[in-house]
């Protein structure tokens, strides 16, 4: 634990990425050279990349322990808590010093200590607790317990360590990528054997092609923010580039291989047994095959399609959400709210890794492909939940900027470029004229006003930086007129900004609930989103996708905030 | 009930018989003054008593206004109460006000730490009925760790940075952290630079008889020395062209806050000392319980936890409501560059 909590703690210290980067080598380094270290480094590695295991032990348990341990009254935790913001650096700050020190690798923590703590009861989780920090140096504890919460957030992108192992290691980085796919799924326990696997020297022949059900590094778009008048400087002539809709779904990889298939999402988990219906595609696609594409829920079964790019009946991202995180899937849901993978690219096809092949012939064969399956299933009258993302054709920039304006309308957040020449890359590339560019509508707006402040956590702990906002109930002239809360938000501003509005909210506060306030309306913020629905669950009857702050309009006086009837304008069919 | 010694009142902590306040926030007539920091010593009063040692801050920071001192123990009779100044522990000449009359005794801590800092003369706990305390880090997460250690820390610290020919450079408080980082530096690793605004409060402890490392200006180094330096600064210089100086540095910032992990990352420094002249969660206990006061009035800081805290100890505690701000955290950026004399 020593090892990793030193680890954890330089990196959670660093100020640049240069030096977390640094730390990453320096860990590796000798990772790799100490056999003895394997076990230990493949559960490291894991929490790095972003493994997380279920939580371990109830936070009021926890709660419980740390009563016992410091004889504080429960106030006084919760106190200190609020403070702090954050409950396994409130344990690891209360608890008393500990009597002894006892030091064990972290595979030996995590496999014969933490993990079985699942099966056991209350009685037995409270004893080992006592045992184990009575043994553990105060600097092991922030790490201990985050980790017993299931809240390890490192701060540590996965290309970050991808990266770092390939230098770590002299590997090429396209390898260890392939190397770490599904590494970090939940529930694996990882084992020396991963961690050897993970760093050993490329063997001949190895090239990066993934195995069985083992998918291909998903390359990820950038956000193009540049003006539409620049775009032939950094684009060229549209003809160089294939424009698709963003489509507003779950990014996944459907894998066809020895008559088997798999289903990842963007997140490396194995997601196939959320979305039984794609097995239908089993039927319908050639072997050795994989296909890059979004899921989205669509509507259910009607009449048959005609085209295979018919994407009228594309449903909102609230209804996939309905579909995850359920642990059965009942015949119902799936009846009402089926999924379609909307195909975008081919990685493979009979064996053969397409990677390098430029756009141009991946989508020819992509096209090939998914219409080959689709009249196949026509003819035998399946509807099969495949369908291919459209080629949109403009003949120059300012047609596709006035086409996707219509994004919303159809259910997408904008448009996808992908150069016609370019080859599938590895991750977020740097940069280079092969990139995947995501080219997003700007987010809906309106003028909020702050009305209930909360304390953040981490990095923002003790500061009020969790907001909750409001819109008028009616103009103006209505002089009953209230604040309707509507969203909460609590990214967009600068800490300097965030310093004031904390200061202002400590100004104007009306009244305390707990680690919350409500304040006198005094703060203006353009409020920008991703989408907008009606909900029953919210006192204003909307519920936004992504709020966040996108200005402070300290110019804007309280009486001058938008009204709900601006949030009922932005409803799909609401006239705006 | 007999009438308080010590009240609120608009202007600060106000003694009714003695006719005087106690770290007034507005212009008083007589302000007794617990020690130098801005938010303590304020300027507009017509006269000030306090520590002899906190005399020259005072007039650093206050230029030419009537100063009486005392020592510590000394006794003065003003008005129906008899004063006297007890070490408090938190900088050079921080007192306690110790209050009597007919027998009853009132003591007003200001602010204090009771580790010995080896600058300021030790806090001395004093017998009394009523005890006034400071709740800066009245939470009981904040406890610190020995000051050996914590300077063992920054040494090191520093050590590591000279030996990869980076400047340390450190923010701390003008008046009493950074003395106190002084004293314990271990100077044999490289030279020290001081920012021009600590410096002059550099020159008031050497003259009161501190001893402490030779410290240089930054333009007295060349670059060799400059990657090897220990650097300490005032916050705000560390945003002005000063810092450009270092080229290539690490940078840190020693206070209680730092502690938590929050506010190290909202600092965005290298490293977060957790150092500090207040007393922390067992200090403000042992203190309390030190003086035997079995009344308690907890002014600025986490006054309604510790307050509650103590009532279901026992004590008859309240809040007290007072205007003090908090150095270590420079919720007051004003206050420092005032303190700071830049």
């Amino acid at each position: 634990m020593k090892t990793f909590a030193t680890l954890y703690r330089r990196i959670d210290a660093a100020t640049s990425t240069q030096h977390k980067r640094q730390a990453l080598i320096d860990y590796l380094r000798l990772a790799v050279g100490d056999p003895e270290q394997y076990a230990s480094a493949a559960w490291t590695v894991y929490f790095l990349a972003g493994g997380k295991p279920r939580q371990m032990i109830s936070t009021k348990l926890l709660r419980q322990f740390a009563l016992e341990a410091t004889e504080l009254p429960e106030w006084l935790l919760d106190e200190c808590y609020h403070s702090v913001g954050d409950l396994a650096e409130t344990l690891a700050l209360l608890l008393p010093p500990p009597t002894r020190v006892e030091d064990a690798p972290l595979d030996l923590w995590m496999n014969e200590r933490l993990l079985p703590l699942r099966e056991r009861d209350d009685a037995a989780r409270l004893a080992a607790l006592r045992d184990w920090l009575d043994a553990m140096p105060s600097d092991d504890r922030l790490p201990f317990f985050k980790l017993v919460t299931g809240e390890l957030r490192i701060g540590v992108s996965k290309l970050q360590m991808t990266q770092a192992i390939a230098q770590a290691t002299e590997l090429d980085a396209k390898l260890v990528a392939q190397r770490m796919m599904g590494y970090t799924q939940a529930n694996r326990t990882p084992q020396a054997q991963d961690f050897i696997a993970l760093v050993a020297p490329a063997e001949a022949g190895e090239d990066g092609r993934p195995l069985r059900g083992q998918p291909y590094p998903f390359f990820l778009a950038h956000p193009l923010q540049t003006p539409l008048s620049a775009f032939p400087e950094l684009l060229g002539p549209v003809d160089d580039w294939l424009v698709e809709w963003k489509f507003d779904g779950i990014r996944a990889q459907f894998i066809h291989r020895a008559g088997e298939w798999w289903l990842w999402s963007r997140g490396e988990e194995l997601v196939s047994d959320s979305f039984p219906e794609l097995a239908a595609l089993v039927d319908f696609l050639p072997d050795d095959i994989v296909l890059d594409g979004e899921l989205i829920v669509v509507a259910p079964r009607s009449d048959a399609r005609s085209a295979v790019d018919d994407l009228s009946d594309l449903r909102s991202f609230s209804e996939l959400q309905q579909r995850l995180g359920r642990k059965l899937l009942t015949p119902k849901m799936l009846r009402d709210r089926p999924v379609a993978l909307i195909a975008y690219d081919l990685l493979e096809k009979d064996g053969h890794d397409l990677r390098e092949k430029p756009q141009r012939e991946r989508r020819a064969l992509l096209e090939e492909v998914v219409s080959r399956a689709h009249s196949c299933a026509m003819q035998v009258g399946a509807d099969l939940p495949l369908r291919l993302s459209p080629a949109l054709t403009q003949p120059d920039w300012e047609s596709f900027a006035r086409q996707r304006e219509e994004a919303r309308a159809r259910g997408a957040e904008g448009m996808m470029l992908k150069a016609m020449n370019a080859p599938y890359g590895v991750g977020r590339q740097k940069s280079g004229a092969d990139l995947w560019w995501k080219w997003k509508l700007d987010p809906m707006s309106v003028d909020a006003v702050l009305i209930y402040a909360a304390r953040g956590h981490g990095r923002r702990s003790g500061v009020y930086s969790d907001y909750t906002f409001g819109v008028w109930s009616g103009p103006p002239e209505q002089t009953d007129r209230t604040l309707l809360p509507f969203a909460k938000a609590y990214s967009g501003l600068s800490d300097e900004e965030m310093r004031k509005v904390d200061a202002m909210i400590r100004r104007t506060t009306i009244e305390n609930f707990g680690p919350v306030r409500s304040v006198r309306p005094t703060m203006v913020f353009e409020l920008g989103f991703e989408g907008i629905g009606a909900s029953n669950r919210h006192k204003s009857g909307i519920a936004v996708r992504f709020p966040r702050m996108l200005r402070w309009r300290q110019d804007k006086p309280v009486e001058d905030a938008d009204t709900i009837e601006a949030l009922h304008a932005l409803l799909p069919g609401g006239g705006a | 009930m007999t009438k308080d010694l010590i009240v609120p009142a608009a202007e600060g902590l106000y003694c009714p018989p003695g006719k005087f306040h106690i770290d007034p926030w507005r212009p008083a007539a007589l302000a007794v003054i617990t020690h130098g920091h801005s938010d303590h010593a304020r300027w507009g009063s017509g006269a000030y008593l306090c520590h002899e040692d906190c005399a020259p801050i005072l007039r650093r920071r206050l230029g030419d206004v009537r100063i009486e001192t005392l020592r510590y123990g000394e006794s003065r009779n003003i008005g129906e109460v008899r004063l006297s100044l007890h070490p408090a522990g938190h900088v050079i000449g921080s007192a306690q006000v110790r209050i009597e009359r007919g027998g009853e005794v009132w003591v007003a801590s200001g602010d204090y730490k009771l580790e010995a800092d080896g600058v300021s003369a030790p806090f001395e706990p004093v017998q009394c009925d009523v005890f006034i305390t400071e709740s800066t880090f009245g939470l009981p997460i904040y406890r610190w760790r020995p000051q050996a250690e914590v300077m063992g820390d920054i040494n090191s610290w520093w050590a590591e940075n000279a030996r990869a020919g980076r400047a340390s450079v450190m923010q701390a408080y003008g008046l009493g952290k950074a003395q106190r980082l002084l004293r314990h530096l271990d100077a044999n690793i490289g030279p020290i630079v001081c920012h021009g605004a600590i410096e002059p409060l550099n020159q008031i402890h050497r003259d009161l008889g501190i001893s402490l490392p030779p410290t240089l200006n930054v333009g007295a180094l060349d670059k060799a020395g400059l990657s090897r330096c220990f650097a300490l600064a005032p916050s705000h210089a560390v945003q002005s062209g000063w810092i450009r100086r270092f080229g290539d540095h690490s940078d840190a910032f020693a206070s209680g806050w730092m502690r938590l992990r929050g506010n190290r990352r909202r600092r965005g420094v290298d490293q977060g000392f957790a150092l500090s002249d207040h007393a922390d969660w067992p200090g403000l206990l042992q203190a309390i319980a030190g003086t035997g006061a079995e009344r308690i009035l907890v002014t600025h800081g986490s006054g309604e936890a510790l307050s509650r805290y103590l009532r279901e100890k026992g004590y008859d505690a309240r809040p007290m409501a007072t205007e003090y701000g908090d150095e270590e955290g420079e919720a007051e950026p004003n206050a420092e560059a005032d303190t700071d004399g830049a």
